[in-house]
């Protein structure tokens, strides 16, 4: 194991933990404000693929398929929360995992319908591709180091809008007595709109970024999305500070596993087992870790104040 | 009798004519679609007793037909054909894994147990997929059905029907049975205040953990019938869409009754199998019904069949 490919893997555990951050952010919000559990968030994410991926081929401009999608992606998420989950605020999470389910039925069949089933793969601009040398021996994709930075700085101004702004402050005060913010004269409902629509947003960007990296596919939401539940559970679900370090612990777990698991238990037990065992373990490791936070911490690690 | 049995009686019975008219009509294919049907009834009778009954969102029932389902296909795999040990290890296999998620989850409550039991049957699913052994993403054939010497052929379609009506009478009645026990008061109680449920001295855990465990343990017998219908098994079984879909019959034939599940189960199926022959694209329209049934439709099939709640 050389420290090149430790780096290098490392970077790639940032580089997905930024992007389950994107997803997490948006989810953990609506989860704790409007207590609403929505499976379709995944939806969002797939829908911002593909949007995104349609209009770069319809513009030739990247950067414009990149803001098209994104305002595509609001339209969505607006237009869902309005017809579907707004009347689901009220009602137990059993309710909203089975209505929010039926979506993700819904959205993934709609995609196959209109863009076929089959996996469409982008490409990126000539700006965007190739690698730079970090230092002698690594060369690492542009692409991602992109990501990582879009990512952080994604991470940062929602560090301000939800600490600094006014906007912040109510969804602050949202999140710990929402009939109080109502009693105040807030327009909650308003509130509640621009919040998804926020979450939606950076649903829609981690998908289309993750599109030349992944594929573009019916069900790619659903992957991510599961990933994503167990980081809004590990960091404690309402809490963005959770969803950050949950986003990063589970980014870094699950990348060092598949890369270093294999390798690691073949210097303990035999090379033949550890090849059947590595992948096997490796891709139980972040439930296994959840599973682990759970039974010490039943709350998460940040457990929002609520 | 009261009304309420009666109904069930008779769509019983109406169930067991269901291969005669198939063989009336020539149509064969009515017998294996009932019997898809009665296979997940079981599986959401036993998601009933703790969703239902004891207020356990579990969002990773699927784990157990899954784990059904491997147990005869991982002994059939390595020449075991005996039905009676092959099932035997079925039920003992899920109860198990119901032990160890239920120890765990029951611990948390509300959208982390949801989560939590969503988590441990992806856990599982992955497990299945990176098993190259067993046909790791793509499964196993099980090539020959358990056996139970000489007693019942299930390759004979019609016997291997009125095999799964058996026991789909049998779970409905013993867990009817069950929770209207004194052990079912618990749970239920638990469900409904469990402050209360302490105050008069008892500790839910040990009961909710006990019903998880017998929930679990019915799965996957449901998943060792489920196997030798199909005759073919894939971690797809433990797909976390399973889990939903199971939920779903629960919910659509109205939690803790005891028909819902049988009612539901017979709804989704049937209903998917008239959109899936009609058009490729049946989810899409599957999905708005399902929307819709939960924004309004919320007492359930059961309910509106038998009038008030049980």
């Amino acid at each position: 194991m050389n420290i090149v490919l430790v780096l290098e893997q490392t970077l790639n555990g940032l580089q997905l933990g930024v992007m389950l951050f994107l997803m997490a952010a948006g989810l953990t919000l609506v989860f704790g404000i409007m207590n609403l559990v929505n499976l379709a968030h995944g939806s969002l994410y797939m829908v911002g693929a593909y949007l995104a991926t349609y209009f770069y081929q319809l513009t030739g401009s990247y950067l414009l398929g990149v803001l098209l999608g994104l305002a595509g992606t609001l339209v969505v998420g607006v237009a869902v929360e309005l017809v579907a989950l707004r009347t689901l605020y009220e009602r137990d999470h059993l309710d909203q995992v089975l209505a929010t389910f039926g979506l993700i039925l819904f959205f993934n069949e709609l995609m196959a319908i209109v863009w076929g089933p089959a996996a469409i793969y982008t490409t990126l601009p000539a700006y965007l591709s190739g690698h730079v040398e970090l230092f002698a021996g690594l060369r690492y994709p542009l692409y991602r180091l992109v990501i990582i930075a879009v990512g952080l700085a994604v991470a940062g101004l929602l560090w301000f809008v939800v600490a600094r702004t006014r906007l912040g402050m109510l969804i602050r005060a949202g999140a710990s007595n929402r009939a109080m913010v109502a009693a105040l004269g807030v327009n909650i409902r308003l509130l509640y709109t621009l919040v998804f629509g926020f979450g939606a947003v950076l649903a829609g960007l981690a998908g289309l970024m993750s599109g030349p990296i992944h594929v573009v596919q019916p069900g790619m939401g659903e992957l991510i999305l599961i990933e994503v539940l167990v980081v809004i559970v590990i960091g404690g679900i309402g809490s963005i500070r959770g969803a950050l370090a949950g986003a990063l612990i589970v980014g870094m777990v699950d990348t060092l596993g598949r890369a270093f698991l294999k390798p690691m238990l073949a210097t303990v037990i035999s090379p033949v087992a550890a090849d059947t065992a590595g992948p096997a373990l490796a891709s139980m490791l972040i439930y296994l870790l959840m599973a682990a936070v759970l039974a010490v911490r039943p709350a998460g690690l940040f457990p929002a104040r609520g | 009798m009261n009304r309420r049995t009666a109904i069930l009686l008779a769509g019983f019975l109406l169930l067991a004519t269901v291969p005669l008219f198939a063989a009336l009509f020539g149509q064969p294919f009515y017998v294996d679609l009932f019997r898809r049907v009665m296979i997940f009834a079981i599986a959401a009778l036993s998601l009933n007793l703790i969703l239902g009954y004891g207020g356990m969102v579990s969002f990773g029932h699927a784990a157990y037909l899954g784990v059904g389902a491997y147990a005869v296909g991982v002994l059939a795999h390595y020449g075991v054909h005996n039905g009676y040990l092959q099932w035997a290890l079925a039920i003992a296999a899920s109860a198990l894994v119901a032990l160890v998620i239920g120890a765990v989850s029951i611990r948390t409550s509300g959208i982390y147990f949801i989560m939590i039991t969503l988590a441990f049957t992806q856990m599982l699913y992955y497990l299945g997929i990176s098993i190259e052994e067993f046909g790791g993403d793509d499964g196993m054939r099980l090539e020959v059905k358990s056996q139970f010497s000489g007693l019942i052929d299930l390759n004979n379609g019609n016997a291997f029907y009125y095999l799964v009506l058996a026991i789909l009478v049998l779970v409905a009645l013993l867990g009817h049975r069950l929770v209207n026990s004194r052990f079912g008061m618990v749970i239920r109680a638990a469900r409904s205040n469990e402050a209360r449920t302490r105050a008069i001295g008892f500790s839910p855990y040990p009961y909710r953990l006990a019903a998880f465990v017998i929930a679990g343990a019915v799965c996957g017998l449901a998943g060792a019938l489920l196997v030798n219908h199909t005759a073919y098994l894939t971690p797809e079984f433990m797909n976390w869409t399973r889990s939903g879909e199971l939920m779903f019959m629960v919910i659509l034939g109205g939690m803790a009754t005891t028909a819902g599940p049988v009612l539901g189960a017979l709804a989704l199926l049937l209903v998917e199998d008239a959109l899936s022959g009609w058009t490729q694209h049946w989810q899409i329209i599957l999905g708005p019904l399902l929307v819709l049934s939960v924004l309004f439709f919320r007492r359930g099939l059961a309910g509106l069949l038998f009038g008030k709640d049980e």
